[in-house]
């Protein structure tokens, strides 16, 4: 478990974020701290997406800050923060041109790795074994494997150099609920194997609670409500309560 | 609707396409100065910029060759078709060599690989764009205008000449394939002929062209791409955008530089 009293290791300070008239995050507050997996729910369009990008410096926040070990991001030397960084996206976005082993080594051959062609090889089907699949898929086109070995590869790739901290991006969606479940569980002995700093964005309530430690919930822009996964069935905050019960009354607008 | 607001109307509308077009102009200069910045920053990657040599250089020479082939031959017939027997003898040849070494040569082959691979790049960055495979590159610490841009433009850029020069030959060839087999014409005062009236100008400006075109649609295929909007309609809007974008500045270019040359 993380120790409060730690610098944390990802920071946004009162980030604002438009998208010209759209306001997307209107002031976001989150910590979190070395070790800790946060998971970020919300409705669809509730700006899970951009924080997870402002999170990364894809996306420049209008105002306020992104702090990584307390410095801020823009200060940060970026090509040192991507190297202890790995990231599984919503549709595993593997090389299409690349084969299973090439993409998962992908960083592994460049700078500051720099592994040769047959160690990269080798640490990508060890990698691919530690999330369940077999050295034969090594030399398979990622066009030729089902959703949930996409997602497996993409879990190799972003764990591939033992990064310190990772991110999900809606790790389950698209799976059926058994691979969905290997995935969650998966990441879970990932996260606590590996030490690392996770944050993970779902509206997949069962990754919720395998993944998280905490949890924030995002709701117009700011964040409603964050805490303890064990507190969240008790807590009483009526859009949190509506969201994880997946009501359709409630605070929360539902279009129909 | 009175007369003042009618012309305010068409004013504004005149006014708003020139931002438009003065704003894409700009964002295509920007993209082209970041493009060509990492061509003198490592980290490199020669292993892309060789496979995109195949793709776009070797894999373009079928269609290169077929087009510059049939518009040699046909080059032949028109001529042919304009003079005497006598006439055509000495002019079928230096028309041909002229014309296809100058001009069809390198326009053609141009076009030719515009639709062919500024779709193709588009269609494949564009792709890459909507499936986050560019927002993976970048948390993968490269950078995708290194990676992905800089290897098909420089690829483009010298794949073209390479092309162009082996399409002079082979429209040349038409020509003499017609004149010889089909007029009957003495095949080595043709060859004579034709050596006699390519100078070095017309070889420099064929080449300089087909290095201009290559740059152009290689730029154009990873401009639209790398700027594709959303799903299926924003991939297939980009492609469009590319070929259509890269013959018009091919054949823009190619009245710019003929000024230039001759």
């Amino acid at each position: 478990m993380p120790d409060p009293s730690q610098t944390p290791k990802l920071q946004l300070v009162d980030v604002h974020k438009s998208f010209g008239p759209k306001r997307v995050l209107a002031g976001v507050n989150l910590d979190v701290m070395p070790g800790e997996s946060l998971v970020i729910i919300g409705g669809s369009g509730t700006g899970k997406s951009v924080t997870l990008k402002c999170m990364l410096g894809i996306l420049k926040p209008e105002k306020g800050q992104v702090l990584i070990d307390g410095a801020p991001l823009a200060e940060v030397d970026s090509e040192a923060f991507l190297n202890d960084f790995g990231m599984l996206f919503q549709g595993g976005a593997l090389f299409d041109s690349l084969t299973v082993w090439q993409n998962v080594a992908f960083r592994l051959r460049r700078k500051p790795f720099s592994l040769s062609k047959k160690e990269a090889r080798e640490r990508a089907i060890a990698k691919l074994a530690r999330v369940g699949l077999g050295a034969e898929t090594a030399d398979l086109f990622p066009a030729e494997l089902s959703g949930g070995m996409q997602k497996r590869v993409g879990l190799a790739r972003a764990i591939a150099t033992d990064p310190h901290v990772i991110f999900f991006d809606e790790p389950t969606a698209g799976l059926d609920p058994i691979m969905a479940g290997v995935i969650n569980d998966l990441i879970r002995e990932l996260v606590t194997e590996m030490g690392a700093t996770a944050v993970t964005i779902t509206h997949d309530m069962t990754t919720v609670r395998t993944v998280a430690d905490d949890v924030a919930m995002l709701h117009d822009g700011l964040v409603r409500w964050h805490g303890p996964v064990a507190d969240m069935d008790t807590a009483t905050d009526p859009y949190l309560d509506q969201f994880i019960h997946g009501r359709a009354t409630g605070p929360i607008a539902a279009i129909r | 609707m009175n007369l003042a607001t009618f012309v305010i109307g068409f004013l504004a509308s005149i006014g708003r396409s020139v931002l438009a077009l003065l704003t894409a102009t700009g964002r295509v200069a920007l993209f082209t100065l970041e493009t060509l910045s990492h061509a003198v920053r490592p980290p490199y990657y020669p292993g892309e910029f060789g496979k995109q040599m195949l793709t776009i250089g070797y894999f373009s020479l079928p269609v290169v060759g077929m087009t510059a082939l049939f518009t040699g031959a046909a080059l032949a017939l028109q001529i042919k078709a304009g003079g005497g027997q006598v006439a055509s003898e000495q002019l079928v040849p230096s028309v041909v060599a002229i014309g296809i070494v100058r001009e069809l040569g390198p326009v053609l082959a141009g076009l030719m690989v515009a639709g062919r691979i500024s779709s193709a790049i588009a269609a494949e960055i564009g792709t890459m764009r909507v499936t986050e495979q560019i927002d993976a590159l970048t948390t993968l610490s490269t950078d995708p205008l290194k990676y992905l841009v800089l290897p098909r433009v420089l690829a483009s850029l010298v794949a073209l000449p390479l092309l162009v020069a082996v399409a002079n030959v082979i429209g040349i060839m038409g020509g003499y394939l017609i004149a010889v087999g089909t007029f009957g014409f003495n095949p080595g005062a043709y060859i004579k002929n034709t050596l006699d009236y390519i100078d070095t100008v017309s070889v420099v400006s064929s080449l300089v062209k087909a290095g201009t075109f290559g740059f152009i649609l290689g730029l154009m295929g990873c401009y639209h791409g790398y700027n594709s909007g959303r799903g299926a309609l924003g991939v297939g809007q980009a492609t469009t955008n590319a070929v259509v974008s890269s013959s018009i500045l091919i054949l823009a270019a190619n009245y710019a530089l003929t000024q230039a040359f001759f």
